[in-house]
């Protein structure tokens, strides 16, 4: 590591991740209504612990806006601010783009100035707005000259061991304004109770300034972790509408929220605790009842960590273990066939051990796979934004309903479905579902749902979008087919199968191209992307009713089911994903093209077929189309082609090894695994044997290639 | 090599020679993760000759160099006889077919002769110095371009 602060600064933006996270699910919460304080005072602490981190980094327009973010949240903290629909969609906006700004700032690039400061207006705006609701005055952001507030300030020894003095605070305090100090020494002990390192001395000030409260507080900004501050109007009778700041000296990025003070009376105890201060009493600084507020709160912020307590750890680690793990269970099968083959009986010790040690292999395998599966929520949680914002450009109203987030899948799953599921909730939106208008029209509710799931499914991951729109428009999309030839006129095809037809390629319904799908690169680019991670996708249409897709999915990436088969001699694995069918070829089938390229007959056209042997160049002389197997495979871009193969041996998930770690990438090959008599096999790139057979120049070199 | 750099203080380096055809070579011992022998490798297509393919490594897929082939000695179908020393290469490992370990020698710097300029590319590519042992002489070999890098990712 060159730069230490570069680690640190990675370390900061993935916490923000985590933060904006946290921001967006406790204002999806916000915005369900079933707010409590704690949620409020969640995403006050997502935001200030990222303004916190980003000054750190001289991250300044990050600082800015989350400052500004900040501000009307601690609005809603303190109760001036209702959380009404309204101001939590500024807030859901603004949190996009927070979010936007984050990214940015880790890019090093600028984000949208434009949105920024449309955003920052309408954070102003509801700060302004919604501040004090018996605001006979003005409000309190922006005080008029000459208000009086009412400061207590009472430091905690931590203060002083930080070296911060109380005096240049309220020199700092007296430049805003007029003031007038007293000091509270009520609990000052006997001397031969003194701590001479504590703190027992408080102040009140009454302050005549035009500055804002939050000027006030911006003087005691270092140092509001360690001391005791109510900033109230006189007026308001000390029923303080802002906030006692009590904080916590715990963790760098950790903020312990302010008590919440919602109710009148609470506030009324706090002020009669600050002012009727006890002589007689002489446990410093904190009255009982606050005392055990407090400690109630980080109780439950305690038990909220225990709940979620984890570790980073490097991939590699868990890779490397998952690997180890892998040959293990190879090892234990070829320890059991030595067995057998040594004749020992079934019910001897020694196989009753071994079958034990079968069921552990098994669950250790299980449990190293788990450290890996991550639950999709990080992915769902993306889609309320693209929702919002599709819902903004289209001018439809739509409500995103998300079901079974806690559901876990692969890491790389993760991190490669994110895009298929965008283009399909965007198509869900802008094609899915009717306008307002329409849907009113069809008896609807003008607002239409989609609908996002995820499940387990025998030993799959299954991923639904489903929309209440008005279906997929049959005719018109087999008209289109049949105008883009993609299907004869005369055609006679099932409602499923027409359904299908929107899986082509430059395949789209839409009678105008918009801007967020309809570009002709729909669904089958979504298909494409689901084929490549070895998944399938499905779509299901009642007409009035809405549309159903669905996904399945492995749960890792790390396996992969293959079709084990032999070519030229050689074991090989074809990933299931990417064959269609499988048939046996018959001679009069087969049409030779030119010296190399045969076409087979099927189904009223031909396809190219390819020798895998010959392809890879295991052997000069291709076989008989006929005595071999062909398999039906689809490439990228729908480019179809018929493999040819000596045998089929059967189905089987395999584990991927990569072939890059020790050696390089191989042309025509995806990766290696390792089977289950601890040879290694390798598994067949698909698309790049198709384009092989394809391009001449390639073939040239196939001279080189070692035939065994 | 770091280790080659820290041995070399103390004068003294152990290292392992193996026989390849008639001719006897030897590398640093600290490149040498494990030995053991031949088993079938699975055959890597538009591979050079000498790659003989991958085989399993307790779950990491190691590619076989047979050492004949690269240096450009004759070599033929490997036996049971065989011995795979399995190397560490920078982040990689692999593994070289030989004919047999022969021996663990001790050396310094001093003893180890530079090889006769020759033109050969063989003898520029692989070989660092010359070491006599007991009558016999054996090159002391370096891997660096023991895997086909450059010629083949032009292919």
């Amino acid at each position: 590591m060159e730069d230490p602060m570069a680690e640190i600064r990675a370390t900061f933006f993935q916490e923000c991740d985590e933060q904006l996270a946290a921001l967006e699910a406790g204002l999806l919460e916000m915005e369900g209504g079933t707010a409590d304080a704690e949620t409020v005072n969640a995403v006050f602490r997502a935001v200030h612990s990222m303004k916190g981190g980003a000054g750190i980094f001289s991250l300044d327009a990050l600082v800015r806006f989350a400052h500004k973010f900040e501000t009307a949240l601690d609005k809603v903290r303190s109760g001036e601010l209702v959380a009404t629909p309204a101001v939590v969609g500024v807030f859901l906006r603004a949190a996009d783009v927070l979010s936007d700004v984050v990214h940015a700032a880790q890019e090093g690039s600028t984000a949208d100035e434009g949105r920024i400061s449309a955003l920052v207006v309408e954070l102003e705006r509801i700060s302004d707005s919604g501040a004090l609701p018996a605001a006979e005055s003005a409000p309190t952001s922006e005080a008029e000259p000459g208000t009086a507030w009412d400061i207590v300030f009472a430091p905690r020894a931590e203060m002083y061991a930080k070296a911060n003095e109380a005096a240049l605070l309220l020199r700092e305090l007296g430049r805003l304004g007029t003031m007038k100090v007293a000091l509270d020494a009520s609990k000052l002990p006997e001397l031969n109770e003194l701590d001479p390192e504590g703190a027992y001395l408080s102040w009140k000030i009454a302050l005549e300034t035009d500055c804002d409260e939050e000027a006030i507080r911006g003087v005691f900004e270092f140092v509001e972790d360690d001391c005791e501050l109510t900033v109230s109007r006189p007026e308001e009778h000390g029923f303080a509408p802002g906030t006692v700041i009590t904080g916590d000296n715990g963790f760098k990025f950790e903020f312990f929220a302010p008590l919440p003070e919602v109710e009148e009376d609470a506030g009324a105890v706090l002020e009669a605790q600050v002012t009727a201060l006890e002589p007689e009493h002489h446990e410093p600084l904190l009255a009982p009842p606050k005392h055990a507020a407090v400690e109630a709160i980080a109780a439950k912020a305690e038990s909220a960590t225990t709940v979620s307590a984890t570790i980073r750890v490097d991939l590699d680690r868990v890779d490397r273990m998952i690997d180890l793990v892998g040959e293990l269970v190879i090892n234990e099968a070829m320890l059991s066939q030595r067995v057998l083959e040594a004749g020992i009986a079934r019910a001897s010790g020694v196989a009753m051990a071994l079958e034990e040690l079968e069921h552990l292999t098994r669950e250790i395998q299980d449990s190293v796979m788990a450290i890996r599966a991550q639950p999709v929520r990080s992915v769902f949680q993306r889609m309320p934004r693209l929702v919002r914002e599709v819902a903004a450009q289209t001018g439809k109203q739509v409500r995103l309903v998300t079901e079974g987030e806690g559901t876990e899948v692969d890491k790389t799953v993760i991190e490669r479905i994110t895009d298929p599921l965008t283009h399909m909730i965007r198509n869900a939106i802008d094609h899915g579902l009717e306008s307002p208008e329409k849907r009113v029209a069809a008896g609807k509710a003008e607002e239409g749902t989609v609908k996002l799931t995820a499940l387990h499914r025998s030993g799959r991951i299954v991923l639904e979008v489903s929309d209440d729109g008005a279906g997929i428009n049959r005719a018109r999309v087999k008209q289109k087919a049949i105008e883009n030839g993609v299907i004869a006129p005369d055609a006679q095809l099932t409602e499923d199968e027409i359904d299908n037809l929107i899986f082509l390629p430059g395949f789209s319904t839409a009678a105008k191209i918009s801007d967020i799908s309809g570009r002709g690169v729909g669904m089958d680019v979504v298909r494409q992307s689901v084929q490549a991670l070895g998944g399938r996708i499905s779509i299901s249409s009642r007409p009035g009713q809405g549309s159903t897709f669905t996904l399945s999915l492995p749960l890792t990436l790390a396996v992969l089911d293959g079709m084990v088969v032999s070519a030229g001699g050689h074991t090989l694995i074809i990933p299931l994903g990417a064959i269609v069918e499988t048939l046996k070829p018959q001679a009069k089938d087969v049409f030779p093209l030119d010296r190399d390229t045969n076409l087979l007959a099927l189904r009223g056209g031909y396809v190219p077929m390819i020798d895998v042997a010959e392809n890879l160049g295991y052997c000069e002389d291709p076989i008989e189309p006929e005595q071999g197997v062909a398999l039906l495979v689809e490439g990228e871009g729908g480019v179809r082609a018929v493999l040819l193969v000596d045998a089929i041996h059967g189905q089987r998930q395999v584990v991927i090894k990569s072939l890059e770690a020790n050696y390089r990438a191989v042309p025509g090959i995806a990766a290696a695994t390792v089977m289950g008599d601890g040879r290694v096999a390798l598994i067949l790139d698909v698309d790049a044997v198709v384009r092989n057979a394809r391009s001449e120049s390639v073939r040239s070199d196939a001279v080189v290639v070692e035939a065994s | 090599m770091t280790n080659n750099a820290g041995l070399s203080k103390l004068d003294n380096r152990e290292l392992i020679a193996f026989c390849v055809g008639r001719q006897e070579f030897c590398i640093n011992v600290m490149m040498v993760r494990e030995i053991r022998g031949w088993a079938g490798a699975t055959v890597l297509p538009r591979s050079p000759r000498y790659v003989k393919g991958v085989i399993n490594l307790r779950g990491a897929v190691l590619p076989i160099v047979d050492l004949a082939g690269r240096l450009g000695l004759p070599s033929a179908e490997p036996t049971a006889r065989n011995v795979i020393i399995v190397v560490q290469i920078g982040h990689q490992q692999i593994g070289l077919l030989v004919d047999a370990v022969s021996d663990i020698l001790t050396a310094s710097d001093a003893e180890i002769q530079m090889s006769p300029d020759l033109s050969s590319d063989l003898v520029k590519n692989f070989v660092k110095g010359l070491l006599p042992v007991e009558g016999r002489m054996i090159s002391l070999i370096g891997l660096d371009n023991v895997l086909p890098v450059g010629e083949l990712e032009a292919a």
